[in-house]
């Protein structure tokens, strides 16, 4: 035939959350047997098209085509039914349940539970060999790494037939290597004649896998193309609607004397994971040290023993003098005391009171300051609310308006709300979690600046972030972290994205050439202790 | 203790069981669906009083006992359109659904029997009564004479109303259910993450609605037990705490259906002891040893953790040795001197022997007796995230 | 932009909740045979029709305003202390020791000295079950359930064996001495001629409550202590992220709240107008607590119009029941009824209300 129905078909689709318009008039082509991309920025509204798609929300307007038939999604029962699966970027398995179970849950083939799980075990064997998609069926979810997991999700979709399947940001919690595995089953998937929707806002993926590729912006799809004949640079450009910097704008460091020496810093969990290794590292002033890694490798509790409320053995020297890191002053007041300042990883969870105004989250942490109080007693309120005020002009938070509670400022203005408190304190040491996070264009620029000025005055900053651009773009240093332990320091000059993609597999002699089976196992080795979400 | 004495305690014991463990295996169904209900309490009651308000106009009892089911789902679908559908504080709910029930049951009785908020007594057809399996004694004067087989079998086994058996019937149903259905399947997925479910097309809602339907449908059985077996006829608040108490016993069976079984069943022989031995006399120094044993297992315990463990465990230590010095020094007189005060018997005060299952349920959730994991999207209600 | 103007929040949410609770409890009494309409004059001339009714509506105010701020205080630390019906027992037992065994020379320092133990032991009632919940993870609900009903046994036992003068028939405490008896609001009325509050015990410690009042809105919104155990109460995670100790905020708010139960034991033991303490002395009142400070939405004004409310209930409820068939119980179920509006189902009321207003504001912005 020649002319064969797109798989999807998309037409005038809408949607408003109240007065925000998440989706506007998005029409879009995806043809079987290929794989599309979706790239743009967070908040772009990505992630809503395709839960429309699935049937989580319902469109204002808008016509849904699945290979040529007008097709209702009222629910994922419907979604599932059209041939559509899903991999969300939380995964969303029942922890305690084995891989069996979740694969079955939800498409058993009768009322009792025994021959449903029979029948999943010989076809899951089926699907592995003719995906690669190998995984023990007995298995318990939260023992198995996250790669597995993913593998899981996916096992899931084939399991009931789909063939689109949609993958929401499937490679932020994997590894270079294991990106790279996961893209050859998505190749296979293809092969076999699976249509792939792929969202993503890493444009090396885009180029590395997909044939077309659209983008949207600001709820809208600005415009669709073939990978081939686009860029990097070109995408990007799309995405914002101006040219942008792709790297930061600094001068060289210009390190002196050590602030921040750690030693041997080890963190076991409640449940008894050792979380941190033997971890050693120092910052010095006017230097920003980056940590690389897969989330969930030890560095958010790195962050979190540094920021004060996470016990741990080992030494921390600040300035040269020793850091509680167990008994009574092991706590995030003390910290702040000691001159150190945290941009948490997680704003809506830590860095910020959600319900609270934007001027009682200025005081959050620092509650304590002299300046905030009133008598012994009373806090005084309209101080902080004055520098709430004063705050939020220089970083120009918008709208200005301190009274106003931080849920509902956007992503970017809720970071800076919390970037402003902390750099502002003038500490020294800045310890900055995801800084960029669910943040627009403008705002990461504006971030990233304030940082490298802060460095710019001699202080020091330890940078964690899962993304390697920002890795590579903003530090004077970079460790990366692999199963609770720091793998390996590099220079942002002297290394390359391949390079640190293996040390963050946990590979660290690096000059040889690995497979992918090397990686797996170790990866595996590493085991349920990496699979902690951030 | 003779042996038909035990075999009569471990009768009570069952007796005392059946009412919670329904209530805790509803609990059960509830709370592994993600629906946290500290409301059993008010349908056990609603229930009790409509069962026998319903066996008494009637004359039947089943027909009371399939109306006290019905109030008790009704009870259940309110608390399921406050934490299901408008995603509410399940504790509130509960909370006012215990109030509710016991408010309305004594109204009602009253507008309806005028004696006084309770309901006339019941007989008959109107009443659960013992079954006598074949050859079973009946009499008690036959029982104690009778060999410890015959006792076992006619005291134990034999003289329970029907709802004992199904009580007892309704755990291997629940492990059944859980752990060898598809229902089961997806309720126990529903508790840990209802994410999971929906993306995989199953209704979350509709789930959990089944879920608090069974619950309702457990606590009324429950409760038309209490007031049609147990009794004969509703009085105020009659329930006497069994859905806390069956919280707790869940919690301690760590939401399995085997394991609630056995914690009700110790509950159960606690309630047994109660009644049966009103006037429990100790030796002055079994209670110093008690008193003073378990202070100095708190203070150890505490001294190897924080100040504030220290300052709690310490002070509560304080207070135990200080009553257990004060009983002795109370036993001692004219005549009796420190040493001999020590063997001297005093009475064990009955309001706290009727506070022990209180007191054992706090040690219970202290989690001293074993970490329990609650199901992980309990409590919480479901939205739907992108 | 929030969704909803304050006022309508503040105002028109409980207002309506608190209707559909009405319109729930006038079935009930239809349901009973009882003329609505009827019932409804009846309770409102039982609370406030004579100055003795009057005056106990106010005198059940007083202690609802002492347990509705417990159990907020520790709501805003996202905690639910049910136990307020225990601590105020135990508050009662602490006001009982210090009454009668301390020689006070004047009911003003017997009023600061019996207060303080009330609040004592009301606080130490809790500290097991906070202790529990910060270190172990016990749940706060069980577990002060659980201390409600061993503190009635230990107070049954007391009341009956320890503290009962040899002789007296009631399970009671022998009655104070005289110059523990808190002056009764119709005493000081007295001063200015007035005969306002009858024979009613509504006494001096409704100003106590009315202070506490400005100290848990002080404490709440204008101090670091009260600025924490919000920050606590809205998200555990950022409490930890900001050097907020968990354990001291459970710890400390629950013995606020365990003190401000406790403390509502001096208008029911030292107030009354025989003062002693006697058995069931807190009458529900720590669990009409819950009720208005669901309804009062935690803040100390709310809760005082609340507890006026609960007060009236209260009163005409009990007077309503002489004169009727119809039990006391009526009031619990109107109490489980606002619980459930204003606490359990207060989406249900919000979320018709909130559309309500996103639309007449679209509506306003597309006439502009």
């Amino acid at each position: 035939m020649t002319t064969t129905a797109p798989a999807i078909e998309l037409k005038g689709i809408s949607k408003a959350f109240g007065p925000v318009q998440a989706n506007k008039d998005i029409s879009i082509r995806v043809m079987p047997g290929t794989v599309h991309g979706i790239i743009g920025e967070n908040g772009a509204g990505k992630s809503t098209l395709m839960s429309i798609l699935y049937g989580f929300y319902k469109a204002d307007a808008g016509e849904i085509f699945i290979h040529g038939q007008k097709t209702e999604i009222p629910d994922s029962q419907a979604a599932i039914a059209a041939g559509i699966g899903m991999v969300f970027q939380h995964f969303k398995l029942v922890q305690n349940f084995s891989v069996l179970e979740n694969v079955v849950l939800g498409a058993e083939d009768g009322a009792m539970l025994r021959p449903s799980l029979a029948k999943a075990r010989e076809q899951l064997k089926t699907l592995a060999e003719e995906y690669e998609l190998h995984v023990d069926p007995d298995a318990i979810i939260e023992d198995i790494g996250v790669g597995m997991q993913q593998r899981v999700e996916i096992l899931k979709a084939l399991y009931r037939q789909a063939d689109i399947l949609i993958l929401d940001e499937p490679t932020g919690v994997l590894t270079p290597a294991e990106a790279d595995q996961l893209f050859r089953i998505l190749g296979r998937l293809k092969d076999e004649g699976k249509t792939i929707i792929l969202i993503t806002h890493k444009l090396r993926e885009i180029m590395d896998i997909t044939d077309t590729v659209s983008v949207m912006r600001r709820g809208e799809m600005t415009s669709t193309v073939k990978t081939s004949d686009t860029s990097p640079a070109d995408l990007a450009e799309r995405m914002v609607g101006r040219k942008v910097l792709l790297r930061v704008d600094k001068q060289p460091a210009q390190p002196k004397e050590t602030i921040l020496d750690v030693k041997g810093l080890n963190v076991t969990d409640e449940a008894g994971v050792h979380r941190l290794k033997d971890v050693s590292f120092n910052i010095k002033a006017g230097e920003i040290l980056g940590i690389a890694g897969v989330s969930g490798n030890g560095q958010s509790e790195l962050l979190e023993v540094l920021g004060g409320y996470t016990k741990a053995n080992g030494e921390i020297l600040m300035n040269g003098a020793p850091i509680d890191l167990t008994g009574a002053t092991s706590d995030g007041q003390s910290r702040r005391a000691r001159g150190i300042a945290h941009v948490p990883e997680d704003r809506h969870h830590e860095g910020l009171i959600l319900e609270f105004s934007a001027w009682e989250n200025t005081a959050f942490g620092y509650h304590h300051d002299p300046k905030y109080q009133r008598s012994n007693i009373l806090m005084d309120n309209a101080a902080i609310l004055q520098d709430a005020q004063e705050k939020m002009d220089r970083f120009d938070v918008r709208p200005p308006n301190p009274q106003l509670a931080a849920k509902n400022f956007s992503g970017g203005n809720q970071q800076k709300i919390v970037v402003a408190r902390e750099i502002e304190r003038d500490p020294d040491l800045l310890l900055v979690g995801q800084p960029t996070r669910g943040v627009d264009i403008g705002a990461i620029e504006f971030i990233h600046q304030q940082i490298v000025a802060l460095r710019d005055k001699g202080k020091a900053i330890l940078l964690v972030s899962v993304e390697l651009d920002e890795i590579m773009g903003l530090s004077d240093r970079i460790a990366v972290m692999f199963d609770g332990q720091i793998m390996g320091e590099r220079l942002p000059a002297e290394t390359d994205e391949k390079e640190l993609g293996l040390l963050m597999a946990g590979v660290t002699d690096t000059d040889k050439p690995h497979t992918i089976e090397e990686i797996e196992q170790n990866l595996a080795h590493a085991g349920a202790g990496a699979t902690k979400e951030v | 203790m003779d042996f038909f004495t035990i075999v009569q305690l471990g009768d009570a014991s069952i007796r005392m069981a059946i009412p919670l463990l329904l209530a805790c295996l509803a609990g059960l169904f509830s709370e592994r669906a993600g629906i946290f209900d500290i409301g059993l309490e008010g349908k056990m009651l609603a229930a009790a009083f409509l069962s026998a308000a319903v066996s008494f106009s009637t004359g039947s009892v089943w027909v009371g006992l399939f109306a006290g089911i019905g109030i008790s789902i009704v009870l259940s679908i309110i608390h399921g359109l406050a934490s299901i559908t408008f995603r509410g504080n399940q504790l509130i709910s509960g909370v006012a659904i215990n109030f509710f029930a016991a408010g309305l049951t004594v109204v009602i009785a009253q507008g309806w029997f005028k004696q006084g908020g309770r309901t006339p007594s019941l007989s008959g057809a109107a009443r659960f009564d013992g079954l006598d399996f074949p050859g079973a004694l009946t009499r008690v004067r036959d029982k104690m004479q009778a060999s410890p087989g015959m006792q076992f079998y006619s005291e134990f086994v034999s003289g329970h109303s029907i709802l004992v058996y199904i009580g007892l019937l309704t755990v291997p149903l629940t492990w059944w259910v859980l752990y060898r259905t598809r229902f089961g399947l997806r309720l126990r997925a529903v508790g840990e993450a209802p994410e999971a479910v929906d993306t995989a097309g199953i209704s979350v809602v509709r789930l959990r609605y089944a879920a608090v339907i069974i619950c309702g449908i457990l606590c009324g059985i429950a409760g038309a037990y209490l007031s049609t077996a147990v009794q004969a006829g509703f009085t105020k608040d009659m329930t006497a705490n069994r859905g806390f108490i069956a919280l707790a016993a869940l919690i301690f069976a760590k939401w399995r259906p085997w394991y609630a079984l056995g914690a009700c069943l110790l509950f159960g022989l606690f309630f047994a002891i109660d009644n049966r031995f009103q006037n429990i006399q100790l030796q002055v120094i079994w209670i110093m040893v008690l008193l003073v044993g378990a202070s100095i297992a708190m203070t150890v315990y505490a001294l190897r953790r924080e100040k504030i463990d220290v300052l709690v465990l310490g002070g509560l230590s304080a207070v135990l040795t200080a009553v257990a010095i004060m009983t002795w020094v109370g036993s001692t007189g004219e005549d009796i001197g420190a040493i001999a005060a020590l063997f001297e018997t005093v009475k064990v005060p009955s309001q706290l022997i009727q506070s022990l299952p209180y007191l054992f349920v706090v040690i219970v959730l202290a989690g001293f007796v074993g970490k329990a994991i609650p199901p992980r999207a309990g409590g919480e209600p479901y939205i739907k995230e992108r | 932009m929030d969704k909803m103007p304050k006022w309508a929040d503040v105002v028109l949410v409980p207002v309506v909740s608190l209707l559909l609770a009405a319109i729930i409890s006038v079935i009930v009494f239809v349901a009973v045979g009882q003329n609505p309409w009827e019932a409804l004059k009846l309770m409102a001339y039982g609370a406030v029709g004579t100055s003795d009714f009057l005056g106990y509506t106010l005198f059940y105010a007083t202690n609802f305003i002492f347990t509705g701020l417990a159990v907020a205080v520790a709501f805003h630390a996202s905690l639910f202390n049910i136990g307020g019906e225990g601590q105020v027992l135990l508050g009662g037992l602490g006001a009982a020791i210090v009454c009668l065994f301390v020689p006070w020379p004047h009911w003003t320092l017997a009023l600061i000295g019996g207060g303080l133990a009330a609040a004592v032991f009301g606080a130490l009632w809790v500290v097991i079950p906070a202790y529990l919940q910060a270190r172990r993870g016990s749940h706060i609900v069980i577990t002060t359930i659980m201390f409600n009903f061993m503190a009635s046994g230990l107070l049954v036992y007391m009341l009956s064996d320890a503290l009962r003068p040899e002789g007296q028939m009631q399970t009671a405490t022998a009655i104070f001495p005289d110059r523990t008896h808190l002056p009764s609001l119709n005493d000081v009325a007295g001063l200015f001629g007035s005969d306002l509050f009858g024979r009613s015990p509504v006494n001096v410690s409704i100003f106590i409550a009315l202070a506490a009042c400005v100290g848990v809105w002080l404490l709440i919104w204008h101090t670091r202590l009260g600025y924490q155990i919000r920050a606590f109460g809205q998200s555990e995670s950022a409490a930890k992220y900001a050097g907020i100790s968990a354990v001291n905020i459970t710890m400390i708010a629950l013995l606020i709240s365990g003190g401000l139960a406790g403390m509502m034991a001096v208008n029911n033991t030292m107030g009354i107008n025989t003062p002693q303490l006697v058995d069931n002395a807190a009458g529900g009142a720590g669990f009409i607590g819950i009720a208005v400070a669901l309804m009062g939405r935690n803040h100390p004004v709310g809760i005082i119009i609340a507890a006026l409310l609960f007060g009236a209930l209260y009163q005409g409820g009990a007077e309503l029941s002489a004169a009727t068939s119809i039990p006391v119980q009526i009031v619990v179920v109107i109490q489980a009824l606002v619980i459930m509006f204003t606490g359990a189902l207060d989406q249900m009321v919000r979320s018709p209300i909130e559309k309500m207003f996103m639309r007449r504001s679209r509506a306003a912005a597309a006439g502009e």
